[in-house]
C-alpha cells in the first residue's frame, strides 16, 4: 500500500516515458464541485445552443413583420452589454474578497454586480414591453418568437443569477466564509461569467448582424 | 381557481383506463396502509427515501423502472391484442384511445423504463467499481432520482385525470401543436418530460464527474472497468444531449402556451427544425441506453468466462467512437424529409460506419469468450442471448440506413421490428444481465437459478415470436400506429405476434416469481464472501451489501481486473497478514431534500399541466425554498469512528480469508 501510494507524484517528470503514472485517488471536494459545475455550465450552452440554432433558422422567417434592423436600439443593447461586461468586473472582485475573506469588499463587489445585473434586466424588460406594446410581440412572427426566446432565456438566467447572488451574500451574511459557502461562490461566479460569454454570442449574432439593414 | 380542471377531466365513460387507475390507486393505498401499520415507515423514511447512499438510489431507480416496466407492457399486451383482432373490424380499443396507448408506451418504456433501469444500476455500481465512497454529489443524486419519479408519476396521473398525448412518443408538430391537439395530453407529455429530464441531466452531470474525478488510487483510466467507460461515454452523452430535449420541448411548450411561432404552419415557423433537434437528441438517447448495457456485457462475458475482457484498448476505443459518431447520424430518422441525396448520403454512411465499433465490440466478446471457461448462469445467458439478437437487430438497421431502402421502410412495421429489437434485445438484456449480476452485490443474497433460466428462455423466445413477424408485416406494407386495417396479408402475423407477447408475458411472470422465491430462500442463497461470482473487478472486493461507506481504505489499484489481480496475489502470499490501519470515515447526511424537491415539482408540473397558475407559484417557491434550507444546513457529514469501520470490515475479511484459503486448497 505505501509503496504505490509514493508513486502518485511520479508526474512532476512527463518524459520519462515507460513509466505508468499512478492515478493519485479523488480529488480535493473544491476540485470535484467546480468541475460538476463546469460540466453542468457546458450543458447550459448546449440548450442556448438550440435557441442560437432556431435563431438561425428562422431570423429571415418575418412574416411580414419588422426585421431585425427596423427594431434593434443599438444604444440600449451598448448599455446593457457594458453592466454585464462592468459586472463580471465586479463579481471577479467579490470571488477575490472572498477568498481573502474580507467581508466589506466582498459585499460591496456583490452589490454592485447585482444593480448592474438590475439595469440590464430593466433595460431588456423595458425593450421587451416596447415591442410588445407595439404589437411586435414573439406571436408577430416566427422571427420574433426566436428573437424572444434567445434572449428571453438569457435574461431568465440573469435572473436566477441575481436570485442566486442574493442568496449567496445572506449565506456569507449568516455562515460566514465557510468552505462550502466558497465553493458555492465558486461557482456563482462561474455562472455569471458564462452568461457573459453567452450575451457576448447574443450581442454578435442577433443584434450586430441582425441589426444590419 | 382550478384552471381547466373540472370533472369532466375524468373519463367516466371509458372502463380500461378507469378501471387500470382504480386497480393502481387501491394497490398504492393497500401497500401505503401496510407500511404504516407495520410500522415501517420510520425506516421507508430514514433509510430509503431521504438516503443519499448511491447504492440505495440505484435500487429505487431500478424499482421505479420495474413497476413502470409492467405499466408500459400492459400498453404492449393491449397494443398486440388489438392489431390482432382489430382486421376489418374497429377492435376493442377506439382510436382516441389507442392513439394514447402507443404513444404512453414508447414515452414510458425509453424515459421511465430503459432510462431508470440503467442509471440505477450505473448509480449502484460505478462508485463501487471506482473504489470509491459515493458519487460526486450525493445530495443531488436523491434530487435526480426524485424528479424521474415526479415525470412518472405525471404520466400515471394522465390515467385518470385528463389524458395523455395521442401524438407518438415523440411528439412531432404540427399534430402536437395547439391547433390540432387542443387538449392536456401533450402538455403531460411535455411537462413529465422536461422535469424528469432535469433529474436526468444531474445523474449525467454527477457521474461523469464522478468516473473522471473520483476514483481510488492507482485507478488510472486505462485501469479502470469497462463499464465505467461505457458509463462515461453514456453520461457524456447525456450532458451534451438532454439540453437539446429541454430546449426542443421549451420551445413546444411556448407555441403551446405562448402562441409562439417555432413549429408552427403559420408565421414562419418551421416543423422540420423539430425533427431535426428532436433527433439530434433522440439518436445520441439511443446510444446512452445502449452504451451501458454494453459495458454490462463486458463484465458479464469476462467474469463467466474467466479471463480478462479481450481487447480492452479497442473495446475503450469503440465505445469512444460511439459516443462521437452518434452525433452525427441523426438524420437517418427521416431521410425521406427531403433534404437531397448529398445530405441523406453523408447520413447514410455515418450510420453505416457507426456499425463498426460495434461489431468490434461483438468481437471482442467472442473472443473473450473463445478459450474460456464458460459458465452459463443466468447473467450469461441473457448476455449470449443478446449477441445473437443484436446482431439482426444491427443488420436490420444498417439496412434502413440505406436511404433508398429507407424511402420503403420508413415508419414501417419494420422499423417498429427493428428498433424493438435493438432495444429489447440490446438495452432490456443488458439491463436483466446487470439486474441478475449485480443483485447479490445489491442485498447479500443471489437469485434463484431455476426461475432466471425459465425468465430469461420465455423472453428470449417469446421476443422472436413477437417481432420478427413485425418484419415481414413491414416488408408486406404495414405502416405503424394502425388501429385498425383491411390487409387479410397481415392478419397471421398480427396473430403471431399476440401469441408471442403471450410468451413474453411469461417470461416476465418467471422473473417475478424469481424474486419471491429468491427473497423466501434468502437464507440459502446468501453470499457471505462479497464474490459471488469469482468476480474481478473492485464491487466484488467489499462485502454484499457494501457497508454504507463502500470500503473501510481506499483500495490500490495496480492494473486492470483490480480484484482479480489482488486475490492472485493474495493466493500467492496468503491474505495480507497485518490489519490496516482504520482511520475515521465522513459520510454526507441523509437529507430530505430530493424528495421535497419532487413534492413541489410535482404541484408544480400538475399546475402547468391545468393552468391553475397560483399552484404555479406556490410549488416555484417552495422549490427554491427547499434549496436555501438545504444550503443552509450546518452540518452536512456525520463521522462513522475508526472503530466501528474495523468492527464491520473485520467481518467481511474473515469471511474473504476463508475464500481465499479453500480456492488455495484447491
Amino acid at each position: 500500500m505505501s509503496m504505490t501510494a509514493t508513486v502518485g507524484h511520479a508526474h512532476a517528470d512527463p518524459h520519462h516515458i515507460g513509466i505508468v503514472i499512478e492515478h493519485p485517488g479523488p480529488a480535493s471536494k473544491r476540485i470535484v464541485t467546480a468541475y460538476g459545475f463546469w460540466v453542468f455550465l457546458l450543458s447550459d450552452i448546449v440548450m442556448f445552443s438550440c435557441f442560437f440554432a432556431a435563431y438561425a433558422v428562422l431570423s429571415g422567417q418575418t412574416a411580414d413583420g419588422p426585421k431585425g434592423s427596423e427594431i434593434f436600439e443599438q444604444r440600449n443593447v451598448a448599455i446593457e452589454t457594458v453592466c454585464l461586461l462592468l459586472s463580471s468586473f465586479t463579481c471577479g472582485m467579490a470571488s477575490i474578497a472572498a477568498d481573502v475573506r474580507n467581508r466589506f469588499w466582498f459585499y460591496l463587489g456583490m452589490a454592485v454586480t447585482c444593480v448592474l445585473g438590475l439595469i440590464f434586466l430593466v433595460i431588456e424588460f423595458r425593450e421587451f414591453a416596447d415591442l410588445v406594446a407595439r404589437g411586435y410581440g414573439p406571436s408577430r412572427s416566427a422571427f420574433l418568437t426566436s428573437f424572444f426566446s434567445l434572449v428571453g432565456c438569457h435574461g431568465l438566467h440573469v435572473s436566477a443569477g441575481v436570485l442566486w447572488l442574493l442568496t449567496m451574500m445572506a449565506q456569507v451574511f449568516a455562515k460566514g466564509f465557510r468552505a462550502d459557502v466558497l465553493r458555492r461562490m465558486m461557482c456563482f461566479a462561474l455562472f455569471w461569467h458564462a452568461l457573459d460569454i453567452i450575451w457576448v454570442g447574443v450581442f454578435s449574432v442577433v443584434y450586430l448582424l441582425g441589426g444590419a439593414p | 381557481m382550478l384552471g381547466k380542471l373540472d370533472w369532466s377531466a375524468i373519463p367516466f365513460d371509458q372502463p380500461i383506463p378507469l378501471v387500470a387507475g382504480a386497480v393502481v390507486l387501491v394497490a398504492i393505498l393497500a401497500v401505503l396502509i401496510w407500511v404504516v401499520v407495520k410500522g415501517h415507515l420510520p425506516y421507508l423514511w430514514h433509510e430509503w427515501i431521504t438516503s443519499v447512499d448511491h447504492k440505495r438510489i440505484g435500487v429505487m431507480y431500478i424499482l421505479l423502472a420495474s413497476v413502470m416496466l409492467l405499466r408500459g407492457g400492459s400498453d404492449a399486451i393491449m397494443m398486440r391484442i388489438q392489431q390482432a383482432v382489430a382486421f376489418q373490424s374497429q377492435g376493442y380499443l377506439p382510436p382516441e384511445h389507442y392513439n394514447q396507448i402507443f404513444s404512453a408506451h414508447g414515452t414510458i418504456m425509453i424515459f421511465f423504463v430503459a432510462m431508470p433501469f440503467v442509471i440505477g444500476l450505473m448509480n449502484l455500481v460505478v462508485p463501487l467499481q471506482l473504489g470509491v465512497r459515493d458519487v460526486a454529489f450525493p445530495t443531488l443524486n436523491s434530487v435526480g432520482f426524485w424528479l424521474t419519479a415526479t415525470g412518472a408519476l405525471l404520466v400515471n396521473i394522465s390515467l385518470v385525470v385528463g389524458e395523455f398525448a395521442r401524438t407518438g412518443w415523440l411528439a412531432f408538430p404540427p399534430l402536437s401543436g395547439l391547433s390540432y391537439s387542443p387538449g392536456v395530453g401533450v402538455d403531460y407529455y411535455a411537462w413529465s418530460l422536461q422535469i424528469s429530464g432535469v433529474g436526468t441531466l444531474v445523474a449525467g452531470i454527477n457521474l461523469v464527474t464522478t468516473v473522471l474525478k473520483l476514483r481510488t488510487r492507482g485507478m488510472n483510466y486505462l485501469r479502470m472497468p469497462m463499464f465505467c467507460w461505457t458509463t462515461l461515454a453514456s453520461n457524456l452523452l447525456i450532458v451534451a444531449a438532454f439540453p437539446i430535449l429541454t430546449a426542443t420541448l421549451a420551445m413546444l411548450l411556448l407555441d403551446r402556451y405562448l402562441g409562439f411561432h417555432f413549429f408552427t404552419n403559420e408565421a414562419g415557423g418551421n416543423v422540420m427544425m423539430f425533427m431535426n433537434l428532436i433527433w439530434a437528441w433522440g439518436h445520441p438517447e439511443v446510444y446512452i441506453l445502449v452504451l451501458p448495457a454494453f459495458g454490462i456485457f463486458s463484465e458479464v462475458v469476462s467474469t463467466f468466462s474467466g479471463k480478462a475482457l479481450f481487447g480492452y484498448r479497442s473495446m475503450v476505443l469503440a465505445t469512444m467512437a460511439i459516443c462521437v459518431i452518434s452525433f452525427m447520424v441523426w438524420l437517418h430518422h427521416f431521410f425521406t424529409m427531403g433534404a437531397g441525396p448529398d445530405v441523406n448520403a453523408i447520413f447514410g454512411i455515418a450510420s453505416m460506419i457507426i456499425a463498426i465499433p460495434t461489431g468490434v465490440k461483438i468481437y471482442n466478446w467472442l473472443f473473450t469468450m473463445y478459450g474460456g471457461r464458460i459458465r452459463f448462469a443466468t447473467p450469461m445467458l441473457w448476455s449470449v442471448g443478446f449477441m445473437v439478437t443484436f446482431i439482426i437487430g444491427g443488420l436490420t438497421g444498417v439496412l434502413v440506413a440505406v436511404p433508398p431502402a429507407d424511402f420503403m421502410l420508413h415508419n414501417s412495421m419494420f422499423l417498429v421490428a427493428h428498433f424493438h429489437n435493438v432495444i429489447i434485445g440490446g438495452v432490456l438484456f443488458g439491463a436483466f444481465a446487470g439486474f441478475e449480476y449485480w443483485f447479490p452485490k445489491a442485498f447479500g443474497f443471489r437469485l434463484d437459478e431455476r426461475w432466471g433460466k425459465a425468465a430469461f428462455w420465455f423472453t428470449f423466445t417469446g421476443f422472436y415470436v413477437t417481432f420478427m413477424p413485425l418484419y415481414i408485416a413491414g416488408m408486406l406494407g404495414m405502416t405503424r400506429r394502425l388501429q385498425h386495417y383491411d390487409v387479410a396479408a397481415w392478419r397471421p402475423w398480427m396473430i403471431v405476434a399476440a401469441v408471442g407477447m403471450a410468451v413474453l408475458t411469461i417470461g416476465v411472470i418467471c422473473q417475478i416469481m424469481q424474486l419471491v422465491v429468491s427473497i423466501r430462500n434468502r437464507e440459502a442463497l446468501r453470499d457471505r464472501t462479497g464474490d459471488p461470482w469469482d468476480g474481478r473487478s473492485l464491487e466484488w472486493a467489499t462485502s454484499s451489501p457494501p457497508p454504507v461507506f463502500n470500503f473501510a481504505f481506499h483500495p490500490d489499484v495496480r492494473g486492470e481486473d483490480a480484484y482479480w489481480d489482488m486475490k492472485i496475489h493474495a493466493r500467492q502470499q496468503s491474505f495480507e497478514h497485518e490489519e490496516p490501519e482504520y482511520r475515521d470515515i465522513e459520510m454526507p447526511r441523509n437529507s430530505p431534500t430530493g424528495f421535497v424537491c419532487a413534492f413541489f415539482a410535482s404541484i408544480m408540473g400538475f399546475a402547468l399541466i391545468w393552468h391553475i397558475w397560483w399552484m404555479v407559484i406556490v410549488g416555484g417557491i417552495g422549490a427554491f425554498a427547499t434549496f436555501v434550507v438545504f444550503a443552509w444546513r450546518d452540518h452536512d457529514e456525520y463521522v462513522i469512528p475508526a472503530d466501528e469501520v474495523a468492527r464491520i470490515d473485520r467481518v467481511n475479511l474473515e469471511e474473504r480469508r476463508s475464500l481465499v484459503s479453500m480456492a488455495g486448497a484447491v
